[in-house]
């Protein structure tokens, strides 16, 4: 008979052995963190620098004139994304109630397969894909091509978490409104999307993340310009294309100016993150009701 | 060829199998033939049944013999599954719902149902859940609401209970009163016919206890039809009693007679408890 109480030479082993594996997943959860922080740590330092209330107001310098701003790549980015988001918000929570209802439907299956190949494509080539769609027919680059390219990319995301906040609904919500005469369109608009709402908006902040952060895909579609846009149909700066740009030229200046761009980018992810974070804690600790 | 004296005999025949008191009773629900099943693996082997207006029909068997695919044909709710397939008819007041013109959406709004758990809507007040049926189907009028409210919860004994905090989460309320809740949703669309499955199955003895008196109450203004494999709720609770077996219909009797002087053996082995 083994006693409870840790004596013989097994027992203390395994203690050992419980220590030692709990060092070795601390030690794997640091090294993973570590290239994170020294990311972070390098885009703080290099780039306060750049930051000022005119980093936001103004329009990038000359080489060697100071840091100016990069409000031609703020604008220009909230206008492609914000058309983009426009543009992938409906298609794509539309896709994602249609593989989450109609799951048997063999048009459902196909598309839902389409959905993932085009969330794992390379997005310069989504680029390339715009380019000959709308930047060789306009003959321009423009923020319209920008805007598209980006919404091609958000739309798997969106249409994918879409599905997967939905179908968590469980089907007794569904069958109890179905069976109050509820018809099925109303129950689906009313009832299911209404208990998932938050999956949904999680989505939606996801994909935008994503897009406000590619680069690729601009450089084929939206160019630059020094200025803020004042049309669709002209290059348009984002803030990604700054960091490229600036960032290779050379000039010191220009160098920082990307860098205090990293750090407007990254400063944005993590309020997105944490947005997502919020409405994913609200999902967990029960919806509150209004009368 | 049937002549319409066979009919006539064919007729006597099915009313002689009837429990006394429900021969010539216009049944409220007839179903004819009822097969249903995923695909070609019935689970309901063709039922004949009548249920009789304002009474409580309790619909007993082991598990798997059917009695919950039985009620969710009723309000064709069974057939929202993938791969599900119906045959036969079931007769609302002498209309076949399956009729290729009948309208599923208009079938279900005259027939209520309670589920096996309460599934009150998470996202809804105790106030908006009442009213879901009506709000989700357009009606916007604050007085027809707040009327409906008050009776349905009154008419599902959760008034009292609740009066004070409607805009309160339904999902806040305890698991009986969240039942009482759906209850009171189900009645709110004021059906004909009642269908509870199994509606006490997730609830303690009290709550129980109040949900079958709210029964007996009902079926003044309701047809009920339960579904219970509780023996006790069914003598308890019920007027006539159907007992199902593997999908088919062993015997359906007065309650009293059913479980006093059973016809079949299987219903009797059922009853004394010696399988299910």
């Amino acid at each position: 008979m083994t006693s409870i109480f840790t004596s013989g030479r097994r027992q203390s082993w395994r203690r050992i052995f419980d220590r030692i594996m709990k060092v070795l997943i601390l030690l794997s959860v640091v090294i993973a963190i570590i290239p994170l922080f020294f990311v972070v740590a390098d885009v703080v330092v290099q780039g306060l620098p750049a930051i000022s209330l005119a980093f936001f107001t103004k329009n990038p310098p000359s080489p060697l004139a100071g840091y100016g701003g990069i409000l031609n790549g703020i604008e220009g980015s909230l206008l492609m994304v914000g058309m983009g988001t426009l543009i992938a918000v409906p298609l794509g929570v539309g896709a994602g109630i249609y593989f989450s209802e109609w799951p048997e439907s063999r048009l459902s299956f196909l598309s839902s397969f389409t959905n993932d190949v085009l969330a794992e494509f390379p997005t310069i080539v989504v680029g390339l894909f715009v380019y000959s769609l709308v930047v060789a027919p306009t003959r321009t680059f423009s923020a319209v091509a920008g805007a598209v390219a980006l919404a091609i990319i958000m739309l798997p995301i969106i249409a994918r978490t879409t599905e997967e906040s939905l179908k968590i609904v469980p089907v007794t919500l569904r069958e109890a409104s179905m069976a109050l005469g509820v018809p099925r369109w109303k129950t689906i608009f009313r009832v299911v999307i209404s208990t998932g709402k938050s999956g949904l908006a999680t989505g939606i902040l996801l994909g935008i993340a994503r897009a406000t952060g590619e680069t690729a895909p601009l450089v084929v579609t939206a160019g630059y310009l020094n200025f803020p846009p004042t049309g669709l149909f002209q290059q348009t700066a984002s803030v990604p294309y700054i960091i490229y740009n600036f960032g290779t030229a050379g000039y010191p200046n220009w160098t920082t100016v990307a860098w205090g761009a990293a750090l407007v980018l990254v400063a944005f992810m993590l309020i997105l993150n944490l947005s997502v974070k919020f409405f994913i804690g609200r999902r967990s600790t029960g919806v509150r009701a209004e009368i | 060829m049937e002549t319409q004296e066979d009919l006539e005999a064919g007729r006597e025949v099915a009313e002689a199998s009837l429990p006394t008191s429900l021969r010539g009773v216009q049944p409220k629900f007839e179903t004819k033939g009822l097969k249903a099943g995923f695909g070609t693996n019935w689970v309901l082997k063709g039922i004949d049944l009548k249920i009789p207006p304002n009474r409580v029909t309790a619909v007993m068997g082991p598990s798997g013999c059917g009695k919950t695919t039985f009620v969710r044909c009723l309000n064709r709710l069974h057939e929202l599954t993938p791969g599900a397939t119906v045959e036969g008819e079931a007769l609302l007041d002498g209309e076949d719902i399956y009729d290729r013109n009948a309208d599923p959406v208009a079938v279900r709004r005259r027939i209520g149902m309670v589920f096996q758990k309460p599934n009150p809507f998470p996202t809804m007040s105790i106030y908006h859940n009442v009213v879901a049926g009506l709000t989700l189907n357009g009606e916007r009028n604050k007085k027809k609401l707040d009327h409906a409210v008050e009776h349905s919860l009154r008419g599902a004994y959760l008034w009292d209970e609740v009066k004070d905090k409607l805009s309160n989460s339904g999902a806040s309320l305890s698991g009986g009163q969240q039942q009482r809740l759906c209850i009171a949703r189900a009645l709110a669309v004021e059906p004909e016919v009642l269908l509870m499955d199994e509606p006490c199955s997730a609830l303690d003895p009290t709550a129980t206890a109040k949900i079958e008196e709210l029964i007996t109450q009902l079926k003044r203004d309701y047809t009920i039809i339960i579904v219970t494999h509780n023996l006790q709720q069914a003598s308890r609770v019920s007027d006539y009693t159907a007992f199902f077996y593997l999908g088919k219909l062993i015997e359906f009797d007065e309650t009293a007679t059913l479980f006093e002087n059973p016809k079949e053996e299987l219903t009797e082995r059922y009853i004394t408890g010696k399988f299910g």
